[in-house]
């Protein structure tokens, strides 16, 4: 794909990306079709997240059309395109937690952190996302980090969650 | 001896694997001859992390809340002293409401350990499949499962015998049959607990229903959002495999050859309508398209596929084990068996509950829920997640079955039940699933893509003091529209939790718009913070905290707050210990 930001001006200033990591997954589909959604699954658990670059060479090396493998990456809520911190925060927005105060929850980790939902903070630490339903509604309301599932939080106990990470990192408050 | 520990997702997010840990580390520390176990999700959500511990003679004694701390002393005092330890177990009240309960979906969820097969066997597991695959034409496994008059349990509530005959009447050698366990439904959490919990009966359902359809090939589309319940789904399959449940020549049928496979989701509530779901097994976008044909026609890859969800799987082999006519003496005339509901919300005592159809909102959120936490009013329960609507407090007698639940104008859905009590803003509700039903609206119809919008952007304004003279009519106007002019379920029931708040609510809408007022007192902007003289003592200790200094006063003498800088955090009124801030 000939593209302006493909191969000058900003991109050209990133570290380059290791592509080489991707033939093992792109080996292991190659012919099969209908599997460009696993195949995005496999390459975000490499990179952390879908760098352009990677979804390019995807493209090429597979021969389906960049524009697709986009539609597909943006339609999707597990897809991103943007690198995100060492922990994820998913912030269960669902019913059940939504009646039982996830805002203020929300509130709270937005003050400690400094960052909007979506964002990451400046030292790559977290990274806060909303999802829509983590599936542990009795215990409300609820936020996972890195896979481990916290309940019943109370701002400060979320504040707390936060700052003992923090802290465990070497990076006090 | 033997020791089980509930690690279902919520089980485990109580703190189950610390106790796990801490019950390993005794045992081998004390050296004790004891086997030490997991589960699933009994439904028991409130009490966990829960502990079974079954003597040799088989009593089991159930302990409730269990931490790491207490571990130690269970064991000195059940193990070594033989002598229960009745302040940590499970009361009378709440062992009744699990014996109460009629349980076929969740039959094993809670009782078996879902990582070994052969506790699936001696529960009687396969035992469905074999009989059906030896002793049963594909016909006659249809026609028993239209004698039980199962129904969907993902939400539209078909009939599950008529998916599965137009798929073995569709022509062609290749066929499949998909599980849907994308669980979108914000609220509803059973299809999780059952791939966590029970999958080898999720996987007999889904052979029997290869088995009668003529489909070669299984494949469960899972939620990426439940990573515990691939992990055990993909143990179960390899197990089957192992034991020749799944492969060649089942059961020595020469003719029959089923294997399942795991598609992992990318998360996308629109998934769970079934040509999206297809699309997205296709690796596309997962957007819907017109029916007919529809799949049991043309499916996945054009080929006929069927597809139901993992409760509505759980249910068959059971029915081929027990007989449809024992299925269909549970429940009411249209709606047959039982069904499992996920209380949540303001309820005291929420869990997984399975019971039979017919019983009353009532029963389920008073006898078996507890009623509402902290001794606040019921005001209403939300069935159907984001399609479906909001039941008020006077219509607590319905029976709950697909038909009365649709005449409230909720919808049956997968189950979800989300009880709010009187702090909960109707207003607030609708436009929160408003918000959800638009991020979620794939955007291929324009009714969906910008009505939904439109509309939240209107619940936004009612919400935020805004609300204009006619927005009500404005919402009910393109509510309707939405619904006539979407091609799939998301848009048309997308209107659905604003148009049945504002059938049983409208007086709240009206207070917010007309009297910029929110009776439940959740919309910030409505709400103003005074000081009731009278209760104030002056102990100054809201004016230090409020963090944008609008209380001002002297010490010992009643304070007063600037409702021109005050901007509603509501910080004053939980730091006061004498009850002196008033809301309005």
């Amino acid at each position: 794909m000939e593209c302006c930001c493909n191969h000058k001006g900003v991109n050209a200033k990133k570290k380059q990306l290791d592509l080489k990591k991707l033939t093992p997954i792109l080996e292991k589909y190659k012919g099969l079709s209908g599997s460009l959604i696993s195949i995005l699954q496999e390459v975000q658990e490499v990179y952390n997240y879908l760098p352009m670059e990677a979804l390019n060479y995807i493209a090429e090396e597979m021969g389906i059309k960049p524009a697709k493998i986009h539609g597909v990456a943006t339609f999707y809520t597990q897809f991103r395109l943007d690198p995100v911190g060492k922990f994820v925060i998913m912030l269960c927005q669902g019913t059940a937690c939504h009646v039982n105060g996830s805002k203020a929850i929300e509130e709270a980790i937005c003050d400690e952190l400094g960052i909007k939902e979506g964002e990451t903070t400046q030292d790559n630490l977290f990274t806060l996302e909303n999802v829509a339903c983590l599936g542990c509604c009795s215990l409300s309301p609820v936020m996972m980090i890195n896979g481990e599932t916290y309940g019943n939080l109370t701002p400060d106990k979320a504040r707390k969650i936060i700052n003992e990470i923090k802290e465990k990192e070497g990076k006090g408050v | 001896m033997k020791i089980i520990i509930g690690q279902g997702s919520c089980g485990i997010a109580a703190g189950a694997n610390k106790v796990h840990t801490e019950f390993q580390n005794q045992i081998q520390s004390k050296a004790l001859n004891v086997e030490l176990t997991l589960t699933g999700c009994i439904g028991m959500c409130h009490l966990e992390p829960i502990v079974d511990i079954v003597d040799d003679d088989g009593e089991k004694t159930t302990y409730v809340k269990v931490k790491p701390e207490i571990v130690d002393e269970i064991i000195t005092k059940h193990i070594i002293e033989n002598k229960k330890v009745d302040e940590y177990m499970i009361n009378e009240i709440d062992q009744m409401i699990i014996d109460k309960q009629e349980r076929i979906a969740l039959r094993n969820c809670g009782l078996i350990n879902p990582e070994f097969i052969d506790e699936y066997i001696e529960k009687g597991g396969y035992k469905a499949a074999e009989k059906a695959i030896t002793d049963m034409s594909p016909d006659e496994v249809i026609e028993e499962i239209k004698i039980a008059g199962l129904r969907g349990r993902g939400g539209a509530g078909f009939p599950t015998w008529f998916k599965w005959n137009a798929a073995r009447k569709s022509l062609g050698e290749t066929k499949y049959i998909v599980c849907n366990a994308d669980e979108g439904d914000p609220g509803a959490f059973m299809d999780r607990s059952i791939l966590e919990g029970d999958p080898h009966s999720l996987i007999e359902g889904m052979i029997i229903g290869g088995y009668a359809m003529g489909a070669k090939e299984g494949i469960v589309y899972v939620r990426a959002e439940y990573p515990l319940a691939i992990v055990r789904l993909k143990i179960a399959i390899k197990q089957a495999r192992e034991k020749g449940f799944l492969g060649e020549k089942i059961f020595d049928d020469d003719k029959f050859n089923f294997d399942i496979r795991i598609k992992a989701g990318a998360g996308a509530f629109v998934c769970g309508e079934e040509t999206a779901l297809i699309a997205s097994l296709e690796g596309e976008r997962g957007m819907p398209r017109l029916k007919p044909p529809f799949p049991a026609q043309k499916g996945y890859w054009g080929k006929p596929t069927n597809i139901n969800n993992v409760e509505t799987f759980a249910n068959v082999p059971w029915i081929l084990s027990n007989g449809g006519k024992a299925f269909a003496a549970l429940g009411t005339e249209k709606s047959k068996g039982t069904k499992v509901f996920a209380l949540t919300g303001k309820i005291r005592k929420g869990g997984l509950v399975e019971v039979p159809m017919g019983i009353t909102l009532r029963e389920i959120i008073f006898d078996i829920g507890g009623g509402i936490k902290d001794n606040k009013k019921f005001k209403a329960v939300q069935m159907g997640g984001p399609s479906g609507g909001c039941i008020p407090a006077q219509l607590l007698d319905t029976p709950v079955d697909y038909d009365s639940i649709n005449n409230t104008g909720a919808i049956m859905g997968s189950g979800g039940m989300v009880v709010m009590d009187e702090t909960t803003c109707m207003v607030d509700m609708a436009r929160f699933f408003l918000d959800f039903t638009r991020k979620e609206s794939c955007g291929k119809c324009i009714y969906c893509r910008i009505g939904t919008k439109r509309m939240l952007e209107i619940l936004t304004r009612i919400c935020e003091g805004q609300g204009k003279d006619g927005d009500i009519e404005l919402l009910e106007e393109l509510g309707a529209k939405i619904k006539e002019g979407s091609l799939c379920g998301l848009g048309q029931t997308a209107p659905n939790p604003v148009l049945s708040t504002l059938r049983y609510f409208r007086e709240e809408y009206e207070k917010h718009i007309y009297d910029k007022e929110c009776p439940a007192k959740q919309c910030e902007n409505l709400l103003s913070y005074n000081i009731l003289k009278d209760k104030c003592i002056g102990c100054t200790l809201c004016a230090r905290k409020c963090p944008v200094g609008a209380i001002t006063g002297n010490v010992k003498q009643p304070h007063v707050i600037d409702n021109e800088k005050c901007i509603k955090c509501g910080e004053c009124k939980k730091v006061c210990k004498f009850e002196a801030i008033e809301v309005k």
